[in-house]
């Protein structure tokens, strides 16, 4: 059996105040270290708070061992591999929401964010640019696949993630709560967890979704990060909210498992699925 | 429309949750931990009052009943209630000596420039309240109010942070007898008290209950008028609501600053009031 240890930090942040957010990092991969976990993942943009607006290109920080700020947060990878939300700048200045996963001291993988609302509440394409690579990458646990928020409200990331190899999906959001009805959650986690739920099913995969806790301005950050199974059924949940580090225990050997009694994967047509997305991307 | 009545409904113990951590995150984030409340005697402020006292500790919420000298004695009353209630430190600052000396020069004045007058005089106690006390005053406005601009701008529209802006009247209630506000702040009808015999429903001209499911319906679910109007509304209060907001809009911005620079407050000078915190 193995075993993987996943710990999920729904932090909060102060909006603009990394060298305070590194604090807090820091200060949660050594309790989760302590607690025995080996990834733990931290939320969307969790280096640096998330409406950031005109804030976003002056906290920016570049995934490499000379930048003072991933120094730091390499050093502390040493102890359990680190998944991280933060603003990337690149050669050409320009500024992407991003997701680095660091494991012993290299950064592993580097995730812009592919979809950016900007509809609603929400801006992100007026101040960021918007990724355009979605790949799978090998981890010490397994072939893994990191998408934001919105990139999972669209069905062909974790899509591709899944046929890239990915068998553990990490996702992290910055989630404003909203949709209060008479139901027992607000709509955006109903959302959020019913999704999650499917892509699990529907993959047979490892699915954990760690979310932002605490306010900015008005806007709720309404926390929940929840791990399902490949069974598609949830393996541990956070409080709703607050701050909180959460431990799953994945037995990896599910995987193994699931996709005996259930060969969905074996089963895809990848082939018939890029012949007819050429048709219908060339409108014929 | 009972189903309409059925989708305004909200699971009060989460509302609870979010706005009271609200209250207490975005107050002690600005290194305060005090709050300042004009308690009215009616169903919002007592609402306010009894959320921030929830979130910071009764001690640290300080209700303040600024009558007026034509205000209802039942209104001091039903705010003592909350007062009792909550165990909330309290003052009574009356407005009749800032007002009165501004009507002496414009004795013409009518109803609602008295009343704009007093709820602006109440804005004056409450700021300078919230120096003396070093506490934000928290605001007592509604959804309802906020998108029919049944309100004073630069009166009792201003505060530091409002818990209560995203519930409609309805929903007010709702939450008010879930967390258990006094039962006759709950069941009286909503008055500004700004002169004899005035209430919020014979101003409006329609009730709470109407206007707050034609609102639901074309704020919330994006309904247009005629969708509003094939669903049972009446096309004259269909119209009537709809202008109301349009024209209240101002209500609801802060004032408009003409564009000259490449960089300007509002349009792109662009920061959460959180920067930093």
């Amino acid at each position: 059996m193995t075993l993987l240890t996943l710990g999920l930090a729904q932090i909060k942040t102060k909006l603009g105040d990394v060298q305070a957010n590194l604090d807090k990092h820091l200060a949660y991969i050594d309790q989760a270290a302590a607690q025995g976990a080996q990834l733990l993942c931290f939320p969307e943009l969790s280096l640096t708070g998330y409406v950031l607006q005109d804030l976003a290109p002056t906290v920016a920080h570049r995934p490499t061992a000379d930048d003072p700020v991933f120094a730091q947060l390499l050093e502390a990878s040493r102890k359990l591999d680190v998944m991280v939300g933060f603003v990337d700048e690149d050669s050409r200045h320009r500024f992407y929401i991003a997701a680095a996963y660091l494991s012993k001291g290299q950064v592993l993988h580097v995730h812009h964010k592919v979809y950016l609302p900007t509809y609603g509440m929400f801006d992100e394409g007026r101040f960021f640019a918007w990724g355009d690579s979605i790949r799978a990458f090998d981890t010490p646990w397994g072939r893994v696949g990191m998408l934001i928020c919105e990139d999972f409200w669209h069905a062909s990331p974790p899509y591709l993630l899944w046929l890239d190899g990915a068998d553990i999906l990490l996702m992290q959001s910055a989630s404003p709560g909203r949709g209060l009805d008479d139901g027992e959650q607000l709509g955006s986690a109903r959302w959020v967890e019913h999704v999650g739920r499917a892509y699990a099913s529907l993959f047979t995969n490892f699915v954990a979704h760690t979310n932002r806790a605490g306010f900015e301005d008005g806007l709720n950050f309404w926390g929940g990060s929840i791990v399902f199974d490949p069974d598609g059924e949830p393996v541990a949940h956070g409080p709703y909210f607050d701050e909180a580090l959460t431990l799953a225990a994945l037995d990896l050997n599910q995987l193994h498992r699931t996709r005996a009694r259930l060969p969905i994967l074996r089963d895809e047509r990848t082939a018939l699925v890029m012949r007819e997305l050429t048709r219908i991307v060339n409108g014929d | 429309m009972n189903n309409l009545t059925d989708r305004l409904r909200i699971n009060t113990g989460l509302a609870r949750k979010i706005l009271v951590s609200f209250l207490r995150e975005e107050a002690t984030r600005t290194g305060l931990s005090r709050a300042v409340i004009g308690l009215s005697g009616g169903i919002d402020s007592a609402l306010s009052c009894a959320l921030a006292a929830e979130a910071l500790g009764p001690q640290n919420v300080l209700a303040v009943r600024m009558p007026y000298k034509t205000s209802s004695p039942q209104s001091m009353a039903d705010a003592q209630l909350v007062i009792d209630q909550y165990h909330v430190p309290d003052k009574v600052i009356e407005i009749t000596s800032m007002v009165d000396p501004l009507f002496e020069h414009v004795p013409e004045a009518d109803t609602k420039r008295r009343g704009n007058a007093m709820a602006r005089a109440r804005m004056i106690v409450l700021y300078d309240q919230s120096a003396a006390w070093g506490g934000l005053v928290v605001g007592t406005g509604n959804k309802t109010e906020i998108l029919l601009g049944y309100s004073t701008i630069f009166g009792d529209a201003a505060s530091a942070l409002n818990p209560l802006g995203d519930l409609y009247k309805t929903q007010v209630r709702q939450l008010s007898a879930a967390i258990g506000v006094p039962q006759p702040v709950i069941d009286k009808p909503p008055t500004a008290d700004l002169w004899i015999g005035q209430t919020d429903e014979g101003e409006l001209g329609y009730t709470y209950a109407e206007v707050d499911q034609l609102l639901y319906l074309l704020v919330d679910q994006r309904y247009s008028r005629d969708e509003v109007v094939a669903a049972g509304f009446a096309p004259a209060f269909v119209d009537r609501v709809i202008a109301t907001i349009r024209r209240n809009q101002f209500k609801r911005m802060p004032p408009l600053i003409a564009k000259l620079s490449n960089r300007t407050v509002g349009y792109d000078f662009l920061y959460l009031r959180d920067w930093g915190s």
